[in-house]
């Protein structure tokens, strides 16, 4: 609490007048500074209503340390005309004073001094008139004395120009007596206190009033992050529709289950220095199974199954050589061909989510790594009708129900369809998401049933 | 997805009809196309150099369309009109035929073995009687480009040359000679240049230096000469100036040499049949037979889409004839998307498959969802770092040797940051403070995810380890709340804290960690993980400034 004394001398001044006082008639009475009394005036808001305090602020002029300095010593154009003598002053001696550059103008501009240019020994001034009246100095005086209002609007703005005069606001508080005015102060208790239960002494104290209007202790909570809770929710969404999560914990893999295995053409663009990470060490994967890889290399070569093929030289050394997974549909490929081996099909829905990687330069849309969230189900006899309507209820369980699908290409999937949601923000149509039906160069070679097909659809975790 | 800019207006003309931006918009999503802009010479000028030097540019409204990357035939407006016609049945699809010259015999270009060893193989073929305008010759050119980029791989699989026949005469040559002995005066150019002094030439030419490396350190390199030895070109750098095409051009000879044949076929098909439509002569196709349900109605949408088809009276089985401009189509089921698009993608019904199936959680991935909700309820916060970092930050920076660490290296880093896979979730997270240095003390923060470690016995020589990493970074150390963690951590594996059947920590030396300030962590019997104070050097590498201590175990032993 601020001084004691203060508080007390304000309130009985506040006892005595009927309407109020100006805490700087207060501060200036009293000769203490006015903060001292703001400090008093803080004090006394803070235990309750005794008094109730309106800010206000008045606009002031004050003396700049310039125009300070003009009013001890006299204005610079008074100086140098002080300063010349009767037989004149050379100019170049005149400019060496502190006040003889303005000084001089504006001496020349009153006509209280005169240039003698053909002077010999140079430039000579001379006074033109007998004396003068400094009449900067007498208004600076003035305000200084505090009788600003002598002087008219325009004389002030013209000594605040010339940065002699300032105009400055002071904030004051007109002080009136509040609803629970008293001039002596109880002190109020903030909290109940274990002894105060115990005596029961609580009955006879005041309490300081809460301030609703502040924020409570945030609690010292850890946090998830964002991008993971979203995972999980995706993750919550598959496992509620059936889907078995693939095991994906595999960042490097080797081209050939990232891209040949998908039917992906060894000279496909994708398969870049630009585009895909590859590795230096370890370089090249060492085990594939024999069997199928032959089927991969014929169907990509000369065709097959039903199709004509690429046509071009499909080379081993290619499909070795390791990378950073461009798509988690590599795992996808692994998983159709385990489930090709097994004795009997059975219809699968598999899903998973988790980091790829393309090498590109990071921007404010593009990063190296993210999240691809990729679903398959494979049956017997799956139709594009049914690749939407699954779609339709994954999506709508993200809250998205307008959907569009629109004709696209992936080397791996024919049909292959974008889809499209409404965005009702932008209003208008945004990519949501990429999906097909599986070639059957892809699924024949691993030796799944002609019948079955594939379905599969893809998003990224990060859009 | 390959981009072509068309004239707006010029493609209207072609169609029959003007639509509004919106309309169109919607013909392509049917189509399986995406206007991508719509824009003029004069803004993509404004864009790329300022206005300044945009005035005078033309303002014609160009449409930017973004075409499937493997349908050649739709580059330019000649193909995109053709494929858009007749999906609205405006227009029949064409027949190429291949016919013979009115009076002669067909034109000859001949082989040599010279060629194998830089560019084996090469294809021709002539328009007859064509008709150009500017605008069909700046689509001419255009296309050659656009294949130039795309299936041509940027020149290096096959390289386009187009001659005025008239200028030349047959039989051609195409054979490869070392570079000195190729003397002529290529396009746009005053004097006859050896190859040598071409090579040296368009060292500064901003679009024909990319081109160079293809040949430039072979021993021979490719040329084809007329009759009479002019040289038409020197692929895949340049045209010779004698043959080229103008205005005025009757009858075009079009050569494509390339690295692989089957590629170079479907150029030279594109260029020829993409242009015949301007000589009176249609050209080459090719029939395949498929069979399917629904035989009528499935044979009229693939005609809509350029596929023409028929039903053959044996059962089902319709019979589809593919056009050279289709080089997409090589199975059944390409077809089969053709037939959907024409129905409509949208007009189909939507169903839901009957797999009914029991989903199953991945086991590891099951408890890392578990731990982190409790570890988050601890107090710490959940981190993401990339798994890819420079090599100083998994060794240098925590006082270990990069050739001790058995990480997976990249060959081809765009930058520093992507030299290696990380093989230690620390680094992350001490970078994760050291841009958050602003936020209060003390800073809490895990993650749970996977490094990447070499493996002998994958087959890829590689394989993810899941790791659980935690940092506390505050005025003090504070190992005693690290080693809280760990506790509940244990508490929440069930793991009790024992010797020999449960877990236990015993002290390391470990560069990493400041030293008498370091433990081991065992879980029956096998090393886990480390926790501990971190080395001053450490803190200092990672530009953090008060004391820090961390814990990082494997997690899957748990499982």
């Amino acid at each position: 609490m601020a001084d004691a004394g203060v508080v007390e001398t304000l309130l009985r001044r506040i006892e005595k007048v009927d309407d109020g006082v100006d805490s700087l008639e207060v501060a200036n009475s009293l000769g203490v500074d006015h903060q001292v009394i703001v400090g008093a005036v803080k004090s006394l808001q803070s235990v309750g209503d005794v008094i109730s305090a309106e800010l206000r602020s008045s606009k002031h002029w004050e003396l700049t340390e310039e125009g300070m300095e003009i009013a001890e010593n006299g204005s610079h154009e008074a100086r140098v005309f002080s300063s010349i003598p009767l037989e004149g002053l050379a100019q170049s001696e005149l400019m060496k004073l502190s006040f003889g550059k303005i000084g001089f103008s504006k001496a020349m501009s009153s006509k209280w001094i005169r240039v003698d240019k053909t002077h010999e020994g140079g430039p000579r001034i001379f006074r033109t008139v007998e004396s003068i009246e400094d009449q900067v100095r007498e208004k600076l005086l003035l305000v200084q004395k505090g009788n600003t209002s002598q002087l008219e609007e325009k004389e002030k703005n013209e000594l605040k120009k010339r940065k002699l005069l300032s105009e400055v606001t002071v904030k004051t508080y007109w002080i009136t007596k509040g609803n629970s005015f008293s001039t002596t102060i109880t002190k109020q208790e903030t909290e109940l206190t274990p002894e105060m239960i115990a005596t029961g002494n609580w009955k006879e104290k005041k309490f300081k009033p809460y301030n609703f209007e502040a924020m409570g202790v945030a609690p010292d909570s850890g946090h998830l992050h964002p991008l993971m809770k979203v995972r999980t929710q995706f993750r919550q969404i598959f496992l509620e529709m059936g889907f078995t999560e693939m095991p994906t914990n595999n960042f490097i893999e080797s081209s050939f289950w990232n891209f040949d295995s998908l039917f992906q053409p060894q000279q496909h663009p994708a398969r870049d220095q630009h585009d895909t990470f590859f590795l230096s060490d370890p370089a090249l994967a060492h085990e594939f199974p024999q069997d199928y890889l032959e089927r991969v290399k014929k169907v990509h070569s000369e065709g097959g199954f039903g199709s004509q093929g690429y046509k071009y030289d499909w080379k081993i050394e290619e499909a070795q050589k390791n990378i950073l997974r461009t798509h988690t549909t590599a795992v996808s490929a692994r998983m159709l061909y385990k489930l090709a081996q097994q004795e009997k099909f059975t219809p699968v829905k598999y899903f998973s989510i988790d980091r790829v990687f393309r090498n590109e330069t990071l921007d404010a849309t593009h990063l190296a790594e993210f999240h691809q969230i990729e679903g398959v189900v494979a049956d017997y006899g799956l139709t594009l009708g049914d690749l939407m309507g699954i779609l339709h209820q994954f999506f709508t369980k993200l809250g998205i129900t307008k959907l569009r699908f629109k004709p696209a290409y992936n080397p791996y999937t024919e049909p292959s369809m974008e889809v499209f949601s409404y965005h009702e923000g932008l209003k208008k149509w945004v990519e949501v998401g990429n999906s097909g039906v599986f070639r059957p160069e892809m699924l024949l070679p691993m030796g799944l049933p002609e019948d079955v097909s594939v379905i599969a659809w893809g998003l990224s975790l990060e859009r | 997805m390959p981009t072509v800019g068309v004239k707006r207006d010029l493609l209207f003309k072609a169609l029959g009809r003007t639509y509004t931006d919106e309309e169109f918009d919607e013909l392509c999503f049917e189509f399986g196309l995406e206007l991508d802009e719509i824009t003029s010479e004069k803004e993509i000028i404004s864009r790329e150099q300022g206005d300044s030097k945009a005035s005078g540019a033309s303002d014609i409204i160009l449409y930017k369309i973004d075409v499937p990357a493997n349908r050649y035939d739709l580059l330019c407006l000649e193909g995109l009109v053709r494929g858009l016609q007749v999906f609205k049945n405006k227009l029949e699809a064409p027949r190429y035929r291949r016919v013979s010259p009115i009076s002669g015999e067909p034109q000859k270009l001949i082989i040599t073995k010279a060629t194998a060893a830089v560019r084996p193989h090469a294809v021709a073929a002539v328009l007859r009687n064509i008709t150009f305008t500017q605008e069909r010759y700046d689509s001419f050119i255009e296309l050659q480009e656009k294949l130039h980029q795309n299936i041509c791989r940027k020149r290096s699989l096959v390289a386009i040359g187009t001659h005025d026949l008239d200028t030349i005469s047959g039989p051609f040559t195409y054979t490869a000679k070392p570079p000195g002995d190729i003397c002529f005066k290529p396009l746009n150019q005053t004097k006859e240049y050896t190859a040598t002094q071409l090579m040296s030439l368009y060292k500064t030419d901003s679009h024909l230096r990319h081109y160079l490396h293809i040949i430039e350190d072979k021993p021979v390199y490719p040329v084809i000469y007329d009759s009479n030895g002019i040289v038409l070109s020197m692929p895949p750098i340049i045209n010779g100036d004698h043959s080229k095409i103008s205005l005025k051009t009757k009858n075009v000879f079009i050569e494509c040499t390339a690295t692989d044949v089957t590629k170079a076929k479907i150029v030279l098909d594109m260029m020829v049949t993409m242009f015949s439509e301007y000589c009176s002569q249609p050209f080459t196709l090719t029939i395949t037979g498929i069979s399917c349900q629904h035989f009528k109605k499935i044979a009229q949408l693939l005609t809509r889409m350029c596929l023409r088809s028929q039903a053959t009276g044996v059962g089902d089985e319709i019979e589809v004839e593919i056009p050279p401009t289709r080089s997409d189509v090589i199975h059944a089921c390409d077809i089969m998307e053709d037939a959907a698009i024409a129905y409509g993608f949208n007009n189909i019904t939507r169903t839901t498959p009957r797999t009914y199936t029991v989903a199953n959680q991945f086991p590891l991935n099951k408890l890392t969802e578990l731990l982190r909700q409790d570890l988050a309820a601890a107090g710490f916060t959940e981190a993401l770092n990339f798994a890819l970092c420079s090599q100083e930050d998994i060794a240098d920076k925590l006082g270990k040797k990069i050739s001790e660490t058995k990480a997976a290296h990249i060959s081809n880093p765009k930058t520093a940051e992507f030299q290696v896979a990380r093989t230690t979730l620390l680094p992350g997270l001490l970078k994760t403070i050291a841009a958050n240095r602003k936020m209060p003390l003390p800073l809490k923060l895990f993650e749970i995810s996977d490094v990447v470690l070499k493996d002998e016995t994958k087959d890829v020589g590689a394989s993810n380890s899941r790791r659980f990493c935690a940092v506390y970074y505050n005025k003090s150390p504070g190992f005693e709340v690290i080693h809280g963690l760990l506790d509940r951590t244990m508490q929440l594996l069930e793991v009790q804290p024992a010797c020999g059947e449960g877990y236990h920590i015993q002290a390391a030396d470990d560069s990493t960690f400041f030293p008498g300030r370091c433990a081991e962590i065992f879980v029956r019997g096998k090393s886990v993980g480390r926790l501990g104070v971190l080395h001053p050097d450490v803190i200092n590498r990672f530009e953090l400034t008060m004391p820090c201590s961390a814990l990082e175990m494997d997690i899957e032993p748990f499982l």
